[in-house]
């Protein structure tokens, strides 16, 4: 007899999706968090005494279907009116501004007339082909080679969105598909802030540049295909309120939860039928068992740590210890006396990018893949108190910043000194777009990916698990055999950002992995 | 043009075939020079004769140069484990000092090779293979935390004593109760001046008859073949190659790489590979054990049954079956597999064959198509095929303990 249906390992905001939808189809879920507190990498913690930040500060397309079918809303996940401008810093303040109003209607301010004109092309088609992407984030992508009129249907149904398109624009999709950013910036727009600021969201999180080819415009597409059409936004209560309003419904539908509480292994039965997941082990020895388990850990923390190589096959867990997981992205957290001023700005709204040129994310890359510091890193800065005041005391803010890109693997070692070097570094160029910003500095944390991957527990401290990389993806995310939340170990499945359709806070991934779990 | 005062540099030195251990001894016999190459070392086809050098295998002995195998220490307290995950058999029963045969498959359940595993300690294995398998080995690892595998395909010289008189001229060489070691037993032995056992042996082999493998340390090889031709002079010793040692291991029904199967890591077509159960080794996949690579692939190939099975053929006629396709039915119209090795058998008086016949078809009618060759003309025959379940040829000597003088 099992004590329970479920058992979630990891409280992040994909296992609690997915422990919700399995506890409201009657399933005795548990959800266990090794972490003090649930949250993942969007959990709010308190940074410096008295000033909060999350890892996860914006959110650009988390699953509507998700939240009207859990009812997040009336749970205290509530979307705002307007999402963030995104600010393409200049130091003399001539910045680049993509803004869109209540009605979704972009704008865009500091370019030319022609590429304003470009602008509105480029928008169009890329809108018309995250819509055509958009259903398949949600579904589960079906295991090549199978058979079955269910199975067969969603492939032809992706043929037959991408034949809808029409001739020219199906064309143009299977064209510009597997571009590297910079091909398709530099065919669309002459302004480098622009070039550099749209290809933003193609990157970040990925072992990629401008020039890296292997999908950056799918990784962009993914990210185009939320509520706000790819731009970035706060909830009302900020990013908590997302992580909030899951524990609550979670709570109502009788999700077991409890914190400070890391599973050592996952706990296989071995004998002459097979293998088959029982359930947990902790560092104990206790035991809690299981009719199955679902881990939110990444895939290699989930296969190579908890179940153990032994458990596996030899080219399956080769496929998991080749997944490209070292993560780039570093995050700055800045306690501040007062409101910083950026060059131009009225007040630090939005996502400011700090990269002036394609090429300067491309040298940054440059460095940091031979295992350097960037010489000249770049940036994505928000000032999260500018929205939600409770995050610091009064007249106090925080500067949250994702920093491009910081090896994992730092050829010269991580130290102490390192750290120390690249923040200031860090802050030096912040302070480049931002005079004053150091005056009023009570306290800046950089967190490394090594030590994101050592304080939340994720490999290769890589937001995403694996790379958004078009052979990670789709029904190759993670690998094969286990792209389908189900794995190789009987009793065994996936729901985190490793698996399709991928990272950031969007929830799909816990929710196609219960959706699949249920028809099992 | 190099004048005879400079030194010259060989070119092609990385691509000269090496010279094995034994080499030196091995090379005055080579009376024909007829040399073939097994894993980058020099490895004779035949010295004298191939037939000649059979005949001494099945009525005195004979030694085979298996320098050339594959040789990998596999040592750690995750050794046993790491192996038995790789293996379909089970060796966590293994005593010490016992030798096992086994394959070993990919996740798909398709044969990558064949081998031995030698328990030389509690954490001390010994995998010998044909083909070199770092690469497999280093990805069987990943993930276990204390095991290490060192290459010892040059550190080990190895050479294998096999036919009726090996045990006494191991006797006469002085290894002392060399006949209570029983078949896949290991012992060692001193050897030389040296104070510990340099010389280990073991009771494996690849023809069928009672035979012996010598491991040494490459230092005393050529000593060893000294002692050992000595002690085997009034026992037709006689070194053998390629051509007899194909021609024994046929009768003993034991299955060749690129003969009967491909391994399944070097097929660039789909399923131009193997699974055990096609090669009949239904025997060395252990179900009992709860895991191991291609696991469920086997599980799914044992219940719906191989497509093709490897069956031992005795074939009307005196023509070898070489190379050629097997059909059910006399006209040769439906064909339904293909022959493996084939030759006439001198000890069995049979004309033999290993084939791949598709599964369904072994009940009915098997008839082989056999092309010769007579003074430069060709011609064709159709003979009928019987199929064989036992080896074509064994000796109770090969298994008893111990082994009844000869």
């Amino acid at each position: 007899m099992s004590s329970y249906d479920t058992i979630i390992i990891g409280a992040g905001h994909n296992g609690m999706v997915c422990a919700c939808y399995l506890a409201r189809r009657g399933q005795k879920v548990l959800l266990l968090e090794a972490a003090n507190e649930i949250g993942g990498l969007a959990a709010k913690r308190e940074f410096f005494p008295e000033f909060q930040v999350s890892v996860a500060h914006s959110i650009s397309h988390f699953s509507a279907k998700v939240a009207k079918e859990l009812n997040l809303e009336s749970h205290g996940f509530i979307n705002p009116s307007c999402s963030l401008p995104t600010v393409g810093l200049n130091r003399n303040g001539e910045h680049v501004v993509l803004a869109h109003d209540e009605g979704g209607a972009a704008s865009l301010s500091g370019v030319s007339e022609k590429d304003l004109a470009s602008f509105k092309n480029y928008q169009t088609l890329m809108y018309r082909y995250a819509a055509m992407l958009k259903p398949f984030w949600g579904t589960v992508l079906p295991r090549i080679g199978v058979s079955g009129i269910s199975k067969a249907m969603t492939y032809a149904k992706l043929g037959l969105k991408l034949r809808l398109l029409g001739k020219s624009d199906m064309r143009e999709f299977m064209r510009i598909a597997m571009l590297p950013a910079r091909d398709l910036m530099d065919e669309y727009f002459d302004n480098d802030l622009l070039k550099a600021l749209l290809s933003w969201d193609a990157l970040i999180g990925s072992k990629m540049a401008p020039r890296s080819p292997n999908g950056p415009v799918v990784s962009l597409l993914y990210r185009m295909g939320g509520d706000f059409e790819g731009a970035h936004y706060l909830p009302e209560n900020g990013i908590e309120s997302l992580i909030y309003s899951l524990r609550s419904v979670a709570e109502a539908s009788g999700v077991e939860t409890r914190t400070n509480f890391p599973v050592e292994k996952i706990l296989i039965q071995r004998n002459e039928s097979g293998l088959k997941v029982e359930g947990v082990t902790m560092p104990d020895g206790e035991i809690i068992t299981a009719t199955r388990v679902v881990s939110s850990a990444d895939p290699h923390r989930t296969f190579i740590d908890l179940v153990g190589v032994e458990n596996l096959e030899i080219q399956f867990a080769n496929r998991i210890r080749r997944l490209r997981s070292e993560g780039y992205v570093a995050k700055l957290h800045l306690a501040l006396h007062g409101e910083p001023k950026f060059n131009g700005l009225a007040g630090p709204e939005g996502r400011m990018i700090i990269a002036p040129t394609m090429d300067t994310i491309e040298f940054a890359y440059d460095d940091a893949k031979y295992g350097e510091f960037s010489r000249q890193p770049v940036m994505e800065v928000i000032v999260p108190t500018r929205y939600q005041s409770e995050l610091a005391p009064p007249g106090k803010h925080v500067i949250s910043a994702h920093v491009m890109y910081v090896p994992k693997m730092l050829k010269s070692k991580w130290s102490v000194d390192a750290r120390e070097e690249i923040k200031n570094k860090t802050i030096d160029l912040l302070a480049q777009y931002s005079p004053g910003l150091k005056n009023l500095i009570a306290h800046a944390e950089f967190l490394t990916p090594e030590d994101i991957e050592s304080n939340f527990r994720v490999t290769g401290g890589n937001w995403h698990h694996a790379d958004h990389v078009i052979d990670q993806m789709f029904m190759m995310r993670p690998t094969y055999e286990a792209a389908q939340y189900s794995t190789p170990v009987p009793g065994l499945f996936l729901c985190g950002a490793g698996c399709h359709p991928g990272g950031d806070l969007m929830g799909a991934a816990g929710h196609n992995a219960a959706h699949e779990i249920l028809k099992s | 043009m190099s004048d005879s005062n400079t030194v010259t540099v060989d070119p092609f030195e990385e691509e000269r075939p090496k010279e094995t251990h034994f080499h030196a001894r091995m090379a005055v016999l080579n009376i024909r020079e007829n040399w073939a190459a097994w894993n980058g070392y020099k490895l004779a086809n035949y010295f004298y004769d191939a037939e000649y050098e059979y005949f001494c295998v099945r009525n005195g002995c004979g030694t085979y140069d298996i320098c050339g195998m594959q040789k990998y220490f596999v040592t750690g307290k995750d050794a046993e484990a790491m192996l038995n995950r790789m293996v379909t058999r089970d060796i966590s029963e293994m005593n010490i000092d016992r030798v096992t045969y086994l394959v070993w498959c990919t996740d798909e359940g398709r044969l990558i090779d064949d081998g031995t595993v030698f328990k030389l300690g509690h954490e001390h294995f010994m995998l010998t293979c044909g083909s070199p398998s770092l690469a497999w080995l280093e990805k069987s690892c990943y993930g276990f935390k204390d095991v290490s595998i060192v290459d010892m395909s040059e550190g080990i010289a190895a050479l294998a004593l096999q036919g009726p008189t090996s045990c006494e001229v191991l006797k006469k060489m002085g290894l002392k109760d060399i006949d209570t070691l029983k078949p896949f037993g290991i012992k060692h032995f001193p050897f030389g001046a040296s104070q510990d056992k340099p010389l280990m042996v073991s009771r494996t082999g690849f023809t069928g008859d009672l035979g012996y493998e010598l491991w040494i340390k490459p230092e005393l090889a050529l000593k060893m073949w000294d002692s050992l031709y000595d002690a085997g002079e009034d026992y037709h010793i006689q070194p053998f190659g390629e051509a007899a040692l194909n021609m024994a291991r046929m009768e003993a029904g034991f299955i060749m790489p690129l003969m009967e199967f491909n391994e399944a890591l070097k097929t660039i077509h789909f399923r131009h590979d193997h699974t055990p159960f096609q090669l009949n080794l239904d025997w060395l996949v252990d179900f009992k054990k709860p895991h191991f690579n291609g696991r469920a692939a086997l599980l799914r190939e044992k219940h719906d049954g191989p497509e093709y099975t490897l069956v031992k053929l005795d074939i009307e006629g005196n023509k070898p079956a070489e190379e050629c396709n097997v059909y059910s039915d006399k006209g040769c119209e439906n064909e339904i597999g293909y022959v493996t090795s084939a030759m006439w058998s001198p000890v069995v008086k049979a004309n033999i064959a290993l084939a791949m016949v598709k599964t369904k078809y072994l009940k009915g009618e098997i008839w082989a198509e056999i092309y010769y060759n007579k003074e430069l003309r060709s011609y064709t025959k159709v003979s009928r095929c019987t199929v064989k379940e036992k080896p074509f040829w064994t000796h109770s000597r090969s298994r008893a303990t111990p082994p009844l003088p000869y």
